[in-house]
C-alpha cells in the first residue's frame, strides 16, 4: 500500500506506472471541513529524513465525496480514506459520509497527526481518548477500520490493545515522529510550525521495534511504515510481525518505488522458497 | 501534461564561476515536449546527506540534439554533487513537472531575472523568438562575477544588466534600470525569476503600469508532482501547491 499524504489521490503517480499493481491506496487525510493546513515553509530536509508541517490540508469530505470520490472510485486497487478530525464528532461524521461510498473498503483511522493545533496526534497518545474516537466511529462506519497509530507515547503496544478491544480490524504504524530543525546561522526554526512529523530511513528501526511490539500484544493484522525505501525494508517490517507495508516518504524520491519493492519481496519469496508473502509475517528468528 | 522519470547522460559540465555550473544532460530517444518555466526533479547520487530530489529550472532544451540545459547554483551538498558530475555520469530525472509562463498578447515583453533565477528566462527567450519576439532581458547580480552566461542570453534577445557594486551596466537593482525607472514602460508582459525581494518589486512596478507579470516561485519541494502538499505557497484561492499549479503565478493571484 502506499501510505497517506505521500500518493495524493492515486493520480499524480499514474503516468509512472499502472497503479492497479498496488495492494492499496491511502488516500490523504480528509476531515470534516476545509482545511488550508499550515503556512509554508512546510518542509525540510533532514539526515535520512524529512520533517514535514502540512497540517492536513485537504478540501473537507463534502468536496471528496462529490468531486474526487467519482474520479478515482474504478481505480483498480484498495482505496481506502485516511480520516481525520479535531473532535470524536468530527472524525464520525467523516467516517459516516465515506461509509455511504461503495468503493472504498475501508478507512484508515488517522489518530496520530502531529502537525495538527486540535485533535490529530492528541487522540492517539492516551488510551481513553484513542477507545472514544473508535468506539463513535465503529458505530456509523460498517467497514474495515485501519487505526494510524502515533510513535510519540511511552507504550504503543498498550495504545493497539486498547484500539483493538474497541473494534479496530487492523492498526498501521508508524505516524511520523515528532521532531524540528533550525537554521543555525539564522537562528531560526526551518518549519513555520516549530515542530514537525518526521519521516524517511531516519525512523525505521524506531517503527520496526513498535511494529515487534505491537504485533505481540494485538490479534487483528499490523501494517507497518516507516522509512521503507527498499525490498528488504519491507521484509524486516514482515518479519518483525507486519501482515502488510505502506510505503511513504520513499515516494517522493522514486515514484515506482512500490512495484520495485513488490517485485523485489516477490524475489525474495523465490531465493528463500517461501510460498506466500504472508508466510514472512513475525517470521524473525530469535533464539 | 505527461510526466517521465528517465535516465540522463551528461554530455557537458560547464563551469562558469565558483558557484555556477551549466550541465547539459542527453537522452537516449526523443524528449517529451517541454514548456518554458517547467522543472526537473533531479535525483543526486552520491550525497550521503541528501535525501530529496532537487527541483531545478529547465535552462534550455535543444531538440534535435535531445538535451536539456540546467543551471546549477552550488549552494548545498546536493548542488555541489550536482557541479562535479563528469561527462557520462548519469542523472535520473522526473520531468517535465509544473506549469508554463503564458504567450504574451503583444511582442513587447520584458524578461528579469536575478541570481539563479535567470535560468528559465533562456528557454522562455528562445521560445519567444521562436514565435517572432525579440525578448529583452533585464538581468541583475551582485557583481559581473553573478551574471552567468550572458552570451546565451545575447544570443537570443537584447540583454541588459545591472549590478550591486556597479562592475558591469547599470548600477543597483533590477529596479534601478533606467526600463524599470520610467513611467511609460515599452512593454506589455513581464516575466521574473529569481529573489523573492527582487520579483515582489518588478511585480508591484509592473501592477503599478498595468503590465502582466509573472513570476516564478521557487520554494522547498518534496514531491514535485502535487502528492506531498509541502510547497504550498498562499493565494487568493489559500494554499496551492507551488509544483503543479506554479511554479509561475500571475503576480496579482499571490498573496505575498
Amino acid at each position: 500500500m502506499t501510505a497517506s499524504g505521500t500518493f495524493g489521490y492515486g493520480e499524480e503517480y499514474e503516468d509512472f506506472f499502472d497503479i492497479s499493481q498496488l495492494g492499496g491506496i491511502i488516500v490523504k487525510g480528509t476531515t470534516g471541513s476545509h482545511r488550508e493546513g499550515n503556512p509554508y515553509p512546510r518542509m525540510a530536509e533532514t539526515p535520512h529524513g524529512m520533517l514535514n508541517a502540512v497540517g492536513l490540508q485537504n478540501k473537507g469530505v463534502d468536496y471528496f465525496v462529490k468531486e474526487i470520490y467519482p474520479r478515482i472510485k474504478d481505480y483498480n486497487t484498495n482505496m481506502l480514506v485516511n480520516v481525520s478530525g479535531s473532535t470524536v464528532e468530527e472524525y464520525e461524521d467523516v467516517a459516516r459520509k465515506i461509509n455511504e461510498l461503495e468503493k472504498i473498503p475501508g478507512i484508515e483511522l488517522n489518530i496520530s497527526c502531529p502537525n495538527v493545533k486540535e485533535g490529530g496526534m492528541a487522540f492517539g497518545t492516551s488510551c481513553p481518548s484513542a477507545v472514544s474516537v473508535i468506539n463513535a466511529v465503529r458505530k456509523v462506519y460498517d467497514k474495515h477500520i485501519m487505526v494510524k497509530l502515533s510513535p510519540n507515547v511511552t507504550n504503543v503496544a498498550e495504545i493497539a490493545h486498547a484500539v483493538e478491544g474497541e473494534g479496530a480490524d487492523s492498526v498501521s504504524l508508524i505516524n511520523t515522529l515528532l521532531g524540528m530543525a533550525i537554521d543555525a546561522e539564522s537562528r531560526r526554526p526551518l518549519l513555520s510550525t516549530v515542530t514537525g512529523g518526521l519521516s524517511g530511513p531516519a525512523v525505521k528501526p524506531v517503527a520496526l521495534r513498535m511494529v515487534w511490539q505491537v504485533s505481540q500484544a494485538v490479534k487483528i493484522p499490523v501494517v507497518g511504515l516507516g522509512g521503507i525505501m527498499t525490498a528488504a525494508d519491507a521484509i524486516e517490517f514482515m518479519l518483525a510481525g507486519a501482515s502488510a507495508v505502506q510505503i511513504g516518504t520513499a515516494n517522493f524520491i522514486d515514484p515506482l518505488v512500490s512495484v520495485k519493492v513488490i517485485k523485489g519481496m516477490e524475489d525474495y519469496c523465490e531465493r528463500h522458497d517461501i510460498g506466500a508473502v504472508r508466510e514472512l509475517t513475525g517470521g524473525m528468528i530469535t533464539e | 501534461m505527461k510526466k517521465y522519470i528517465d535516465d540522463f547522460i551528461v554530455t557537458d559540465n560547464r563551469r562558469l564561476n565558483g558557484e555556477y555550473v551549466i550541465l547539459t544532460l542527453e537522452l537516449d530517444r526523443d524528449l517529451p515536449e517541454i514548456l518554458p518555466g517547467q522543472f526537473a526533479e533531479v535525483k543526486v547520487d552520491n550525497a550521503p546527506n541528501t535525501f530529496l530530489r532537487r527541483p531545478i529550472s529547465i535552462h534550455d532544451v535543444v531538440e534535435e540534439k535531445r538535451q536539456i540545459k540546467l543551471l546549477v547554483q552550488e549552494i548545498g551538498e546536493g548542488t555541489r554533487v550536482m557541479g562535479s558530475l563528469q561527462k557520462g555520469d548519469k542523472l535520473n530525472l522526473v520531468y517535465p513537472l509544473g506549469n508554463s509562463f503564458s504567450d504574451p498578447a503583444t511582442k513587447e515583453v520584458l524578461l528579469v531575472g536575478g541570481g539563479c533565477g535567470v535560468a528559465p528566462l533562456l528557454y522562455l527567450g528562445r521560445k519567444l523568438k521562436e514565435k517572432g519576439i525579440t525578448p529583452r532581458f533585464l538581468l541583475g547580480a551582485r557583481n559581473s562575477e553573478g551574471l552567468i552566461a550572458l552570451d546565451e542570453y545575447k544570443k537570443v534577445g537584447e540583454v541588459n544588466v545591472t549590478t550591486e557594486d556597479g562592475s558591469m551596466g547599470t548600477k543597483g537593482f533590477v529596479i534601478h534600470h533606467p526600463l524599470m525607472r520610467t513611467d511609460s514602460p515599452v512593454y506589455d508582459h513581464v516575466y521574473t525569476c529569481g529573489p523573492e525581494a527582487m520579483m515582489k518589486v518588478v511585480a508591484k512596478y509592473s501592477e503599478k503600469h498595468g503590465i502582466k507579470c509573472e513570476v516564478s516561485l521557487e520554494n522547498r519541494m518534496a514531491c514535485g508532482i502535487g502528492a506531498c502538499l509541502c510547497c504550498v505557497t498562499d493565494t487568493k484561492d489559500g494554499h496551492v501547491c507551488t509544483c503543479t499549479d506554479g511554479p509561475v503565478f500571475d503576480s496579482t493571484y499571490l498573496k505575498w
